[in-house]
């Protein structure tokens, strides 16, 4: 499916895993005119905007990409009770909203509905790279045709790399949007999951995921092609 | 339902399990297992499987024998033995009684509840065993065991048995996501290492329990009888477990300081010094066989005096030298423990006598260096202290310790003291061989 649009840029790390989690692509936007410069070639598959301190910027936002050539749908709020009021008069520049902070469990229901309603793209099935694949319907994992057994958070893991291959991730990175940043234990938690990973993928396969000295690790071949 | 649980339920229905097996420890740390049908998983996440106890070694009193098991899910592994059209998976779990507190009886409970108090002072506790045992041709008691090899420490023995053992129980390992950092062939005929990768304590006790099922059955599949009974023959080096202990305060290694001597931190310091304090106390649970005290004997590479050193192999605590560049994983090794343990409660007692070390402000003593390298005369003369010599005088240690009895339980402390009397009982009626020949033609 296409990118989702998300502002603001960063997103809040939480936003942030829901989307990974889920399998959702998707770009941070830091305002109108990068909105618009970033487009992808297909369009946005819809677009996430939390309204927070900064909520001018958020509305006038919501407005240039409903308002633009290309109207961005679904559109999914997230803001703050206290901000309740500012959703009247406002009702053509959203399609749904979601209290913030907000349940996980609650948003992906919301965009799962919001997707299903729109009939724009539902999640990616399968998440593929040289030998491995991903069913993310299903949550099983495959490596040259034999299945490969994990537990859940060696597959959320495998599955986090293999959306981003070539990219490397820091420990904390890694630990903030597969974990969740509240997480106890620590990088070291990485650590070891990557190395329960290179077990079960077996030697022939291990070296899929690389580490990257004093940085974190790598995914597949770099994008620079060392 | 939370995703965790989800995700195996998915994965039972996708890969097609037939069973479920539902694991747990009893008190003397063997595994016990039950199988329930993929169609009641779901009530067994939400209600735990109920079952009696009191047929289990430390589990119940009479009064109260239900317990519930509770599937843990995150130790969801598919077994990577069996026929194919009889996929079955493993879930380690944790009892609670009817009206669900964790049940005290519990080995794994047990440990849960030393690593939430030590998280609760903000330490992670990490572990790294060497896990030593032997391959015999079988496992009949009635005559004494037959080694596959002659072997030695590193020896290469190309082609055999043994190896080839070694390696598919290496692959199963990895399959289960139990990383091996080295495996090799030990020191005694036939006697093999494997080293695992460390982690979080918890995690690792379940893969000690998940090991020894592996090497046992990977051996039985070939006909061979794998043992870690720890000294299976006598005058050979037995079978120890030596444990690497590491502790996190976030993401910093709480033993490295490099303003210190040896890089060990003042809480390093501290945390030896409480291992060594309570080394006595802890010894029945850390070496729980009559068998255990015929390895522990001086002159031999296990220790058998309450000792630390950097690099002698004798000491009871090693502070290992780090690699260059490598500074930062300063850890302890503690030596005495044997693989037939129950890691849920060593790990607990390992961890309590070394927070108590911190808590208490104990002071190191010297090492032991040269101490270790003295004539047996100097040493009767020294006031280091020996690690108890039997099981009976290591249960005359831990019944009078209050850190053994708050660490492991009323119910855990009570019933071990009572079932291990009863087992060095039994030995001392035991007429043995060695008293046949020594005395019968002579007195």
């Amino acid at each position: 499916m296409e990118p989702l649009l998300v502002h603001p840029d960063p997103p809040p790390p939480e936003l942030a895993r829901v989307l990974d989690l889920g399998g959702y692509p998707w770009k941070p936007v830091a305002d109108e005119r990068q909105a618009v410069t970033d487009t992808p070639d297909d369009g946005w598959g819809g677009a996430i905007v939390v309204v927070g301190e900064q909520s001018d910027a958020a509305w006038s936002l919501c407005r240039a990409i409903r308002k633009g050539d290309l109207p961005v749908e679904p559109l999914l709020l997230l803001l703050g009770g206290n901000r309740l009021d500012e959703l009247d008069l406002r009702d053509e520049l959203y399609d749904d909203f979601c209290l913030d902070p907000f349940h996980p469990r609650e948003l992906e229901a919301r965009l799962r509905h919001l997707f299903w309603r729109t009939g724009s793209g539902t999640a990616p099935e399968l998440v593929e790279y040289a030998d491995l694949v991903l069913n993310l319907e299903t949550y099983q994992a495959a490596i040259a045709g034999a299945p490969l057994d994990l537990t859940y958070m060696e597959y959320e893991l495998l599955k986090f790399l293999a959306q981003h291959p070539g990219k490397v991730f820091t420990r904390e990175t890694l630990l903030s949007r597969v974990w969740g940043y509240e997480y106890y234990g620590g990088a070291r938690t990485v650590d070891v999951h990557i190395r329960r990973l290179r077990a079960k993928l077996g030697e022939e396969h291990a070296g899929l995921i690389a580490t990257v000295r004093s940085v974190g690790y790598r995914f597949g071949q770099s994008r620079w092609g060392v | 339902m939370d995703r965790q649980k989800e995700y195996v339920l998915r994965t039972v229905e996708e890969r097609g399990v037939r069973f479920v097996r539902l694991w747990f420890t009893d008190v003397l740390g063997q595994l016990k297992s039950f199988a329930i049908s993929p169609a009641e998983l779901e009530g067994a996440f939400d209600d735990g499987m109920q079952f009696d106890g009191s047929a289990i070694d430390g589990f119940s009193r009479i009064q109260e024998s239900d317990v519930l098991a509770r599937p843990d899910a995150t130790t969801f592994e598919i077994l990577p033995w069996g026929a194919k059209n009889e996929t079955s998976a493993r879930m380690f779990c944790d009892l609670t009684s009817l009206d669900g507190r964790p049940f005290a009886g519990d080995p794994r409970q047990v440990l849960r509840r030393n690593l939430d108090a030590a998280r609760s002072q903000g330490y992670s506790f990490f572990v790294a065993p060497e896990v030593e045992f032997f391959y015999f041709q079988d496992g009949d008691p009635s005559r004494p065991p037959v080694p596959l090899d002659t072997g030695s420490y590193f020896d290469l023995t190309t082609a055999d048995v043994a190896s080839d053992l070694r390696s598919r129980t290496i692959h199963h390992l990895e399959a289960l996501g139990i990383p091996v950092e080295y495996s090799f062939h030990e020191d005694s005929p036939s006697q093999h290492e494997i080293d695992l990768r460390h982690t979080d304590a918890l995690s690792m006790a379940d893969n000690v329990m998940t090991l020894r099922l592996v090497v046992r059955e990977t051996a039985l599949s070939q006909g061979v009888h794998a043992t870690f009974m720890p000294q299976p023959i006598s005058g050979v080096q037995g079978s120890g477990m030596h444990t690497h202990l590491s502790l996190f305060e976030g993401d910093a290694n709480a033993f490295h300081d490099p303003s210190e001597p040896y890089l060990l931190s003042k809480t390093g310091q501290a945390f030896v010094a409480g291992l060594l304090h309570h080394a006595a106390e802890i010894t029945a649970v850390t070496n729980q066989l009559v068998n255990s005290y015929k390895r522990l004997i001086v002159g031999t590479e296990a220790p058998a005096s309450i000792t630390w050193a950097r690099n002698h192999r004798a000491a009871l605590v090693r502070v290992p030298e780090t690699r260059v560049g490598k500074e930062e994983a300063v850890r302890i090794e503690y030596r005495s423990p044997d693989p037939a343990l129950n890691p849920y409660l060593a790990y607990s007692l390992l961890l309590a006598a070394g927070l108590k070390g911190i808590a208490e402000g104990y002071t190191l003593p010297d090492e032991a260096t040269s101490y270790l390298e003295s004539s047996p005369r100097e040493r009767a003369k020294s006031e280091v202290a020996g690690l108890p010599q039997s099981l009976a005088e290591a249960l005359d240690a831990m019944e009078g310790s209050d850190l053994v009895r708050e660490t492991l339980g009323d119910h855990i402390f009570e019933w071990f003291l009572r079932n291990k009397r009863a087992e060095w009982a039994d030995y001392k009626a035991q007429v043995t061989p060695f008293e046949l020949a020594r005395y019968l033609p002579t007195w």
